[in-house]
This record gives C-alpha cells, structure tokens and sequence, in this order.
C-alpha cells in the first residue's frame, strides 16, 4: 500500500520540511508553554504549534468555524494530498475514504465554552461549542472542503488513535473499499482543564522529554496533526506519483489489565500482530519509532515488550522516539510518528532520540542518542500505545526499488 | 432609537458573518446574506449577549430577514424583564 503524500503541523512547524529538518538535527520543539495566564502547573514546558500562521489558511469565518484540533487537521491534510497530487474525479471522490484519530477533540472551545458558564455566570454557551468541539469536526470539514463521499470516520483509542485510523485506512485500501484513503490525525490540548488533568495524573516531566534515558521525568505534551495520502502501490506507479513507502502491515491488541499502567504482553502481541499482518519475519525490521513517552513505566516495559517479539534481533534493531522533539500528541502522535518514519526510510537517515543523559539500564536498546544516524531501512515499525491499553502498531517498508 | 436598534443588530450580524455592515439592510434577507441555519443561531446568541435578552427558540424559527431580526428584538426588549428573565 503505497504512500503518495504527507502532511504535518507540529511543534517543529508548519509543514513537512519543517519537521524533517528538525528530526533530523535532533531538534525539540519544547518550551515555555504560553498562554497560561498566569495559571501555575507543576510542568511548564509544552510542544506548542507556534508557526501556524492560521489567516494564511483560512478565512476569518471558517476560521471561527473551526477548534485548532480541526485546523491542525486540515492543514495538515492539504498539504498531503497537494504532495500525493491527486486529481480529483467524482468517481474518485465517492471512493475515498477519511479516517481521523483524535483522543480529546475540541478542549480549548470546551474550556471557553464551560468557563464562561461556571465562571463568568454568562448563562449560556456559544451555539458553535458542540459542531467544534466534536472529535470528528476535522474529518468532516476536510470531507466538505475536498467534496469526499466515502466513508469518513473518526477513532478515538486515546495515545493510540491515529495508528488506529492508519490501520484501519490500510486495510480499507487493501480490502478494495476504498481507492484513496487520507488517513491520520490531531490534537489541540493547550487549554488550562485539560492540563491541570494532566498535572494531576503525575506523568508530566517537569523539565523535557528524554525516553529511555537515565533521569527521565516523564512526557511532554504536544500538539499538531499529520495525514497520509494511502493508495494501491500498482495506482501509484501507473499515475506516476511519488511514492514515499507502503504500509505493509497492521497489528493491534488489548491489554485488558488496567486503565492506566501498561503491560509487556498487550504491546508484543501488537507488534507480533503486525509483524504476521506483513508476513514478515521479525528479523527482517531495521527500525522501530517508539511509542517512547519518557515515562517512567512506558520506556521499561516498551523494551520488555521488544526483546519479547525481537530475541536476539533486538540488540541489532535501532529504536528511536520522535516524541522527544515534537511532544506526545496523544491522538496524532501515531499520524506523526508515521511521517517521521516514512521520511527516515526515504531520506536514509535515522531521526534520534532527542535530550539523552546516559543508559537507563532497564531500557537497554540502541536508541540512537543525540544524534540522527545514516542508515538504509527496509522495513519499519511504528508503536503506538494507549491508556486503556490499547495497542497499535503500523509495519513499513521503503518506498526505494 | 430604532435606528440605534437597527444599526446594533446589524454590527452584530456584520460581526458574526465577517462581512460589511454597508452589505446589510433592513430588507436584506437571511439568504441573500448568505447565512445558514448554524449562521443563524451564531447571530442570536451575538444578539443575546448585546442586549442581555433571551430568546426563546420558536420566537427565533420564524425569522428570515434582517427586518423580522431588528422588530424581533425590539418586542423582546419592551418586553422587558419578562424577556430577560433565564429560560
């Protein structure tokens, strides 16, 4: 399954080459997070989309129209499919698909909306809150704008959401549902609720991102979205379209144990999943983009989980997480997770785990620190794992002949 | 002060739909404006919170015009505290 297009807005930017050059110099895009208003948290930095310039994008009323999870979405959208350069037909319109994933939706209308109610005793709420703070508000917007006719879908797993819409966007295409799917994600989780919710579930470093490093302290939180365009690798070729790579395979399990705390098993039975889903022997992955929070309990158990499924392969895989430069993005994490993984693959060059102190001997894989890293992969792995437990995991191969 | 009411109604309108106050007129109608039925709703909570007044959803269902709109209002502010009082 071909991958013809990308699209991201993220902490490191507005676009793809943004977030590429940033991963590739091993660059975070976390900071002070603006716009508390004086508010105290026990966690002070954030990956903030801070690049988007939105009236460049859109018009003051759509706009209006639109939370910034929705316009994450869109424009991350229409950069992918401009990139894919796909021509629309109705026919082809009425055979696309649209999966989004998105954990939260609208939080910062929600929290406008709920404020002005309980604080500012307004007695009432503005009549947009509900069509902008809807998790698929984004879908369908992009649906409306691009006149898309097939199934368009929203998946909210939490932290796994858009490797959920991803998988579920490859099998549509190889299933024959869809010809062209615009699968991904965002997320827009800067409003002060939703991070004090944060603040409370202890799970925010206060200082940055270092997964599987020694004296890591936790996630940070992040923003933005990402979409691939998805379609048949023979329809690719035949229309001359760049192909970036394919999704070759998807794999996905419950832990079924606890809400919250992660567990060996349910991810390894994941990535098994779609290691079989691919038919590819677990020898045959160069790379795995980690789920890789920086959480205390995410980076030990992620490792368990990987030298369960890898054995002895897992001393010669190269693991890294992206989250230490664009954050944890919870419902687009995956979405961006995959361009970052795609680009790696095309460009031959491994993006690192960003902010490493030293080995954490409890996460004894090759995480490449600091630094990005020449390297030809052919196949790849991407992680995603959710609260709930709820696991996601999307196989690659290069787009290289 | 119905000019006054008129002109407020239509900076609200002009406010909420991003467009010219000069575009708008007492006989424009809703369509010729290009506002849908979300516009719509938009409009009447702009126009709730300018002059503190509720109102009631089958007083709004009618409504199709900027005219309807402006007497609208006025009715519910004569009203008085009636008009004003929560749902």
């Amino acid at each position: 399954m071909a991958v013809t297009g990308l699209g991201v807005v993220s902490a490191l930017g507005a676009n793809r080459l943004e977030f590429w050059t940033s991963l590739a110099a091993g660059r975070d895009g976390i900071g002070p997070i603006q716009g508390l208003d004086g508010w105290q948290l026990r966690f002070q930095n954030g990956a903030q989309v801070k690049t988007l310039d939105v009236g460049a994008h859109f018009s003051q009323k759509d706009a209006d129209m639109l939370d910034p999870f929705a316009r994450f979405l869109i424009v991350a959208a229409r950069e992918a499919v401009a990139d894919a350069g796909i021509e629309w037909t109705p026919a082809l319109k009425a055979r696309t698909a649209i999966v989004t994933g998105c954990c939260v939706g609208g939080q910062a209308t929600e929290d406008i909306g709920f404020s002005d109610l309980y604080l500012e005793k307004r007695g009432r709420v503005h009549p947009l809150t509900i069509p902008k703070i809807m998790a698929n508000a984004g879908a369908s917007h992009l649906s409306m704008e691009l006149g898309v006719t097939g199934p368009v879908y929203t998946i909210s797993t939490a932290c796994s959401s858009s490797n959920h819409a991803l998988g579920q966007g490859f099998w549509m295409v190889r299933d024959g549902v869809a010809e062209t799917v615009l699968a991904g994600g965002s997320e827009a989780l800067f409003s002060l609720g939703f991070l004090k919710a944060w603040e409370a579930m202890r799970v925010v470093a206060p200082d940055t991102c270092r997964p599987f490093s020694r004296d890591r302290k936790g996630l940070i939180l992040g923003e933005g979205g990402a979409m691939l365009v998805l379609e048949p690798l023979e329809a690719a070729r035949a229309r001359g379209a760049r192909v970036y790579g394919e999704i070759v395979g998807f794999g996905m399990s419950s832990d079924a144990h606890h809400i919250t705390q992660p567990t060996v098993d349910g991810p390894a039975g994941a990535m098994r999943q779609a290691l079989d889903d691919a038919g590819l022997a677990p020898d045959r992955i160069d790379y795995i983009n980690a789920h890789g929070t920086g959480t205390p309990a995410n980076d030990p158990t992620e490792t368990r989980a990987i030298r369960a499924v890898f054995g002895d392969h897992a001393g010669r895989l190269a693991v890294s997480s992206t989250k230490s430069m664009h954050g944890h993005a919870l419902g687009a994490a995956g979405a961006m997770e995959a361009v970052a993984t795609l680009l790696a693959m095309r460009e031959g060059i491994l993006p690192p785990t960003a902010n490493y102190l030293g080995p954490d001997p409890d996460c004894d894989l090759d995480v490449i620190p600091n630094q990005a890293r020449p390297a030809r992969v052919e196949h790849a792995l991407s992680n995603s794992f959710a609260f709930g437990g709820l696991n996601a995991v999307v196989a690659f191969r290069t787009g290289e002949p | 002060m119905a000019d006054d009411l008129t002109h407020r109604v239509i900076s609200c309108i002009a406010a909420t739909q991003h467009i010219a106050a000069e575009r708008i007129t007492l006989e424009s109608t809703f369509e010729e404006l290009g506002i849908d039925s979300l516009d719509g709703i938009n409009i009447l909570f702009a126009l709730e919170s300018e002059f503190s007044i509720n109102i009631p959803d089958d007083a709004a269902r009618s409504i199709r015009t900027v005219k309807e709109m402006v007497e609208g209002v006025g009715k519910l502010l004569e009203g008085g505290s009636a008009a004003g009082a929560p749902a």
